[in-house]
C-alpha cells in the first residue's frame, strides 16, 4: 500500500542549499545521468515508457511514447524543449520546482536529450519569475563546470548545450507549437498539426517538448526503475505528482501524492476549509478544466476518473472556493483571462471569448436574462472543437461547468439586480478568518450544508 | 536617432554573446528585446531598429513581436514596476481590493509611472504562486500573502527608496532595467540568495515527514541501483 504522500520531486525542498550543485549532490543528485549514459538511448526511453509517466503539463500523453516519435538515424539535429512557461491559473508546481531544485530539471533534460539524440536543450521559462531565471542559469553554469553539460559528457561522447530562454509574457506560449514559434523569435502563435514537433519542431527539425515536472521525474525513474514509479498511482495514471491547493483552505500548500488521491484526503491533511466555511466549487486541473463541486470530494484525482466527471486532471491545480464566492464573478475573471491571452489567430477563440466576456459582465451585473445565458452557452458550443488550438477549448469548460452546477445563481443576479455576494467576505482578511476549520477526519469541506 | 556609438558598442558585445548561443539567430530576438529594454527601460523605436538590424529583420517584424508580449513596454514604466495578480484565486482572496486601493493610493493608471518615476502599477494574470495568494510582483520578484496595508507600505517604501526584500527571491531588489538585463541572459550575483522554497511549498513534505510517509523503496534486485539517491527516492524522516 502506497503512503498517502510520496515526496520524490519535493523530497529535498527543505534543504536550504538544494538549488546548488553541492546541495543537489548531497541529496543524491547527478547520479542518474551517469547511469543513463551507460545505457543505449533506446534503453533509456524504454525505462521511461515502462514507468507509465504521462505528461505532467496537463495533456497526459505518455512521455516515453512521445520520445519514441522522434526519428532515428536521420542525421539531422534534434532538439529538446522544456516547457517551463507555467501559467495555468492555479498552477504553482513547476516554478517552485525550478526555484528549489533546478538541477533535477537539468539532469532530466540531459537524460532526455541523450535518449532522443538532441545536442541542444532549451528551457523556455516564463519571464515573469526573475529569481527562477537566475537559479536556472546558475545551475546550468554549475553543471557545465562539473562536466555534466558541454562536450563529451563524462567521457561518453555525448555533447549537450542547455540554453535558458526567458519568455516575455504570453499564456499561449504554454501551447507547445506556439512555444516553438516564440522560441524562434516570433509572435507565439500555434501551428497547424501535423506535422507534429517530433517531425518538424523548432527550426523545422525533430523536437520533443515536455513539461518541467515530466522531465524532472526522469532522474528518479532512471535510478529507481520504471516499476518503482509505476508502483504508485492507478492502473492507467501511474506515479505521483505535485498537487497545489490554493484558495479558501485553512492552509494553502503543495503536496506530492500518488495519482488517484482525492480532494478529501488532501484537505484532511491540513485542516480542511478555512474556519466556519464550506466548499462551494473547485478546480482539479486549473481553470481550463472546468469546475467541480462538493459532490466530487471523493473522485480519484487521476486522468480517467476526473475526465469521467466531465473535468480534467490537467496540471493538478486545485483552486478552492467557499460559499462566500460568487461563481459568476470567478468565471468572468477566468474568461477575461482567456480573452486577454487569446492570440487572435482563429476567429472562434478571438471573437468568442470577447462576446463571452460581454455576456458574463451583463450577467454578473444583474442585467443578463435567461436568454443571455443560453446565448453564452451557444457561443461556448461554437468555440469548443472549432478553435485552432487548445486555448479556445480551454476557455469554455469553466463557463459550461459553472452553468451546469450553478444555473440558479446566474439567474439570481438578474432577480436581485446585481451580484448578491459581498466580495469583502471572500478575502483573506475577512472577519472570522484564519485557523483551521477543525473538521473531523471524514467531515471536511462540503459536509456542513 | 539611433543609439550613440558608445551605447551601440556596448550593446553589440552583449548582442553577439546572446546570438551565439542559438542555432538559429532569430531565436535571439526575445532576449535582444529584453536587452534593449534594459538599456532604455522600455522598447523604443531605436530599440526595435537595433534588434532588426542585428538579426536582419524588418522593423515591422520586430514591432509585431514586441506588441504580442506583455512584458515589453512601449513607454517608460517606473523604476519599480508593481504587478497585482487578479486572476481568480488572488482576486477573490483580496487581489481586487489591493489593486483598487493601490491605484487610488498611487493615482496612476495601468503601466503609468508615478510623477517621480519610481513606481508603476499593472494588474497581472496568474504568476504561479497561488498558494501564497494574494500575490504581488515587483520587477518580477515574489511578494507573497499581501494585504492592502502591506501593499501600501510596499509602494511607499519603493517610492521613498527604502530597501524592500522579496519573499522568495534575492536580498536586493533590482531595478526594472537590471531585471530586464537578467532576462536578456546576464545574471547578477544573487542566484543563491533567498530560500529554496517557501512554507506553503513545504507543507506536504512537512506532513509527510510527520507521518513518516515516503515514496516506495525501489526494488533491490538485479542491476537496480540502490536507493542511495537520497533526493530521488525516500529517506528516513530528518
Amino acid at each position: 500500500m502506497t503512503d498517502t504522500l510520496t515526496p520524490v520531486l519535493t523530497a529535498d525542498w527543505d534543504q536550504p542549499d538544494v538549488f546548488t550543485i553541492d546541495g543537489y549532490r548531497r541529496a543524491g543528485g547527478w547520479q542518474a545521468l551517469p547511469k543513463a549514459l551507460g545505457m543505449r538511448p533506446d534503453e533509456v526511453t524504454a525505462i521511461v515508457k515502462s514507468s507509465g509517466l504521462r505528461g505532467r503539463g496537463g495533456a497526459g500523453f505518455p512521455t516515453g511514447v512521445k520520445w519514441g516519435f522522434l526519428p532515428r538515424g536521420d542525421n539531422k539535429p534534434h532538439y529538446l524543449v522544456v516547457n517551463a512557461d507555467e501559467s495555468e491559473p492555479g498552477a504553482c508546481k513547476d516554478v517552485p520546482l525550478m526555484m528549489a531544485t533546478p538541477h533535477t530539471l537539468i539532469e532530466g533534460a540531459a537524460i532526455a536529450s541523450y535518449a532522443i539524440g538532441a545536442s541542444h536543450a532549451f528551457i523556455y521559462v516564463r519571464g515573469e519569475v526573475l529569481h527562477v531565471v537566475r537559479r536556472l542559469r546558475h545551475a546550468v553554469q554549475e553543471a557545465y563546470e562539473a562536466g555534466f553539460l558541454g562536450r563529451n559528457i563524462l567521457g561518453s561522447g555525448f555533447d549537450l548545450d542547455v540554453i535558458v530562454h526567458a519568455g516575455a509574457g504570453a499564456y499561449i506560449c504554454g501551447e507547445e507549437t506556439a512555444l516553438l514559434d516564440s522560441l524562434e523569435g516570433k509572435r507565439g502563435l500555434p501551428r497547424y498539426k501535423p506535422p507534429f514537433p517530433a517531425v518538424a519542431g523548432v527550426y523545422a527539425l525533430p523536437t520533443n517538448v515536455n513539461n518541467v515536472e515530466s522531465i524532472a521525474s526522469v532522474p528518479s525513474i532512471v535510478l529507481n526503475g520504471g516499476d518503482w514509479f509505476a508502483s504508485m498511482g492507478t492502473e492507467k495514471s501511474k506515479g505521483c505528482g505535485i498537487f497545489n491547493l490554493s484558495g479558501h483552505v485553512a492552509t494553502p500548500g503543495t503536496y506530492e501524492a500518488p495519482l488517484g488521491t482525492t480532494l478529501r484526503e488532501l484537505l484532511d491533511l491540513s485542516g480542511g476549509m478555512r474556519g466556519g466555511h464550506r466548499l462551494k466549487f473547485w478546480t482539479a486541473g486549473g481553470s481550463s478544466a472546468g469546475i467541480l463541486t462538493d459532490q466530487h470530494l471523493d473522485v480519484p484525482l487521476d486522468f480517467e476518473s476526473v475526465a469521467a466527471v466531465g473535468s480534467a486532471l490537467g496540471t493538478r491545480s486545485v483552486q478552492i472556493f467557499d460559499e462566500t464566492t460568487c461563481v459568476v464573478g470567478v468565471v468572468l475573471r477566468w474568461t477575461e483571462f482567456y480573452q486577454h491571452e487569446s492570440c487572435g489567430k482563429c476567429t472562434p477563440c478571438r471573437e468568442g471569448t470577447f462576446w463571452m466576456v460581454r455576456l458574463l459582465e451583463q450577467l454578473e451585473h444583474g442585467q443578463g436574462s435567461e436568454e443571455d445565458l443560453d446565448k453564452l452557452l451557444d457561443i461556448c458550443n461554437n468555440i469548443t472543437g472549432r478553435a485552432f488550438c487548445a486555448l479556445g477549448d480551454s476557455a469554455t469548460p469553466p463557463v459550461t461547468s459553472a452553468v451546469r452546477y450553478f444555473r440558479d445563481e446566474f439567474l439570481q443576479h438578474q432577480k436581485e439586480g446585481g451580484c448578491p455576494f459581498d466580495p469583502a467576505a471572500s478575502t483573506v482578511w475577512a472577519e472570522g478568518l484564519g485557523g483551521s476549520g477543525g473538521l473531523s477526519p471524514r467531515g471536511t469541506a462540503g459536509s456542513e450544508t | 536617432m539611433p543609439f550613440s556609438d558608445q551605447v551601440r558598442a556596448r550593446l553589440d558585445a552583449d548582442a553577439a554573446q546572446i546570438i551565439s548561443k542559438y542555432p538559429g539567430s532569430r531565436s535571439a530576438l526575445l532576449p535582444l528585446l529584453h536587452l534593449v529594454q534594459a538599456e532604455e527601460g522600455y522598447v523604443s523605436a531605436d530599440g526595435i531598429e537595433y534588434c532588426a538590424d542585428r538579426l536582419g529583420l524588418t522593423e515591422t517584424d520586430v514591432t509585431g513581436v514586441v506588441s504580442f508580449y506583455t512584458m515589453y513596454k512601449r513607454r517608460p514604466v517606473g523604476q519599480y514596476h508593481v504587478g497585482v495578480c487578479t486572476n481568480a484565486v488572488c482576486a477573490v482572496l483580496g487581489g481586487n481590493q489591493i489593486l483598487a486601493e493601490l491605484r487610488e493610493h498611487l493615482g496612476v493608471a495601468d503601466d503609468e509611472p508615478t510623477p517621480d518615476g519610481q513606481v508603476s502599477l499593472e494588474h497581472i494574470e496568474c504568476n504561479a504562486a497561488c498558494v501564497y495568494a494574494p500575490v504581488m510582483m515587483v520587477n518580477w520578484e515574489f511578494f507573497d500573502n499581501m494585504t492592502p496595508q502591506s501593499a501600501r507600505k510596499l509602494a511607499d517604501d519603493l517610492r521613498a527608496g527604502n530597501q524592500v526584500t522579496p519573499t522568495r527571491g534575492p536580498g536586493r531588489l533590482v531595478t526594472w532595467r537590471e531585471a530586464a538585463r537578467i532576462l536578456a541572459g546576464f545574471n547578477d550575483d544573487q542566484a543563491t540568495d533567498g530560500p529554496a522554497a517557501g512554507p506553503a511549498d513545504l507543507l506536504g513534505l512537512k506532513i509527510a515527514k510527520q507521518h513518516a510517509w515516503t515514496a516506495p523503496e525501489p526494488a533491490p534486485a538485479g542491476d537496480q541501483a540502490p536507493a542511495a539517491a537520497g533526493g530521488q527516492t525516500n529517506k528516513e524522516p530528518r
